[in-house]
């Protein structure tokens, strides 16, 4: 089998943009992406978890490398400014390059 | 003088919180805990209400629903001498909306005294939630640039939150179901919603107290202006409740909830709302005054109090 190389945007933000970047990976044609709560610190404070509106998530999702950087690019002018928001991407390899 | 176990269990988790303790809730039953009170409070309100003739409490809800525009607007220009506009803005949302674990340590200290109150005051709770939150966001945007990136969602989205928020879809659906299904469709379910609400209140302070100890460090850095808003507005707004339960001619009970929702300041649903309507606002502000001082202020000094201040009007 052969592994293919493909970009995985992991995303660390506010649990209240979870609804909107939903509807843009939507809108992107993203095929597919994992949300999952976080807890931690970071330049807006510590993120306990115990509130709603004090809530993070952390989203990995993986494209080619062009859509992945276009969709970052696209997320840090929308939400950058004013939201707790961390985002980077890393070179995977994948088995099935189709399906991203 | 015996103290509310209930304000006991707030202590408790507050000087846990302050020690640096270990001890922490889960935050799933944090979440049920909470869809738990919002659910039982609208079904005690919901049976209650149904022994009313509806025509009679439509005028007292139109002049409560108007104290919930009222009151950010007269917040706002007080918080602007210190505040950026949408701080001021956002933190005049908090102050009008109200908060629901307040309300309910109101209700059960009322109860301990064995003092009545008159039912609509959950509608009242429901009603009160809405106003400021569309108020401070017309607050925070007048004048403002629209078309700038990131300066939050637009109102269809916002109402959206606003009117769908988690704790108005539970409050007034635990309303309609009392409504609906009356005492005796309740009867079955006494025992865990109106028998169980006193217990499980305390353990949801539990965790309040640990929430309200971790927002001190961050008020320290604010300054003394916090302090005394945070203070001084629940103990002026309290009269504007009294003066409107008053003229409703509500009872001592009726007139120290009503004082109590006016004086309380939202931290759950306003710091969502705000977040997403005005992103620009210092989150760590509004909620800090609301639930780091605001809230412990209320529950250990705040209710008692106002009940003395709707003795000397009565």
């Amino acid at each position: 089998m052969q592994f293919h190389s493909k970009s995985m945007l992991t995303i660390v933000t506010e649990a209240l943009l979870e609804n909107d970047l939903v509807e843009l990976f939507e809108a992107r044609k993203i095929r597919g992406w994992t949300i999952v709560a976080a807890r931690g610190k970071g330049a807006h404070g510590e993120k306990r978890g115990s509130f709603d509106a004090n809530e993070n998530i952390q989203i990995e999702l993986i494209a080619s490398t062009a859509t992945a950087e276009a969709l970052a690019e696209e997320i840090q002018l929308e939400y950058g400014q004013h939201y707790a928001l961390v985002q980077w991407l890393s070179e995977v390899r994948v088995l099935r390059a189709d399906k991203f | 003088m015996q103290m509310d176990p209930v304000v006991l269990f707030f202590l408790l988790g507050l000087l846990a919180g302050l020690a640096k303790s270990d001890l922490k809730l889960p935050s799933a039953l944090y979440d049920t805990l909470s869809v738990f009170l919002l659910l039982a409070i609208g079904i005690k309100g919901g049976l209650e209400l149904a022994k009313q003739p509806f025509l009679q409490v439509l005028p007292q809800a139109l002049l409560v629903l108007a104290m919930g525009f009222v009151i950010p607007l007269l917040v706002y220009p007080v918080l602007r001498l210190k505040f950026s506009q949408v701080d001021a803005a956002s933190m005049s949302a908090h102050y009008g909306s109200v908060s629901v674990v307040t309300y309910a340590v109101g209700v059960a200290y009322l109860s301990r005294l064995g003092v009545s109150h008159e039912s609509q005051t959950t509608l009242f709770l429901v009603l009160l939630e809405m106003p400021a939150l569309i108020v401070g966001v017309i607050l925070a945007r007048q004048g403002a640039n629209q078309a700038g990136k990131g300066s939050g969602h637009g109102w269809g989205k916002l109402l959206h939150e606003v009117l769908l928020g988690k704790s108005i879809v539970l409050l007034m659906g635990g309303l309609l179901i009392g409504l609906l299904a009356g005492p005796e469709g309740i009867k079955p379910l006494d025992r865990l919603y109106l028998d169980l609400f006193k217990p499980v209140l305390t353990l949801f302070l539990l965790e309040m107290g640990l929430v309200v100890a971790g927002k001190f460090g961050a008020l320290r850095q604010q300054g003394w202006f916090i302090l005394l808003a945070g203070i001084g507005l629940p103990l002026c707004l309290s009269w504007i409740g009294i003066g409107v339960g008053h003229l409703l001619g509500l009872s001592v009970g009726g007139v120290t909830l009503l004082a109590l929702l006016a004086a309380s300041a939202s931290y759950i649903a306003a710091p969502a709302a705000m977040r997403m309507a005005v992103p620009q606002a210092n989150p760590a502000l509004s909620l800090g005054a609301a639930l780091g001082i605001t809230f412990p202020f209320n529950l250990l000094i705040g209710v008692p109090l106002y009940y003395q201040f709707a003795h000397w009007v009565a």
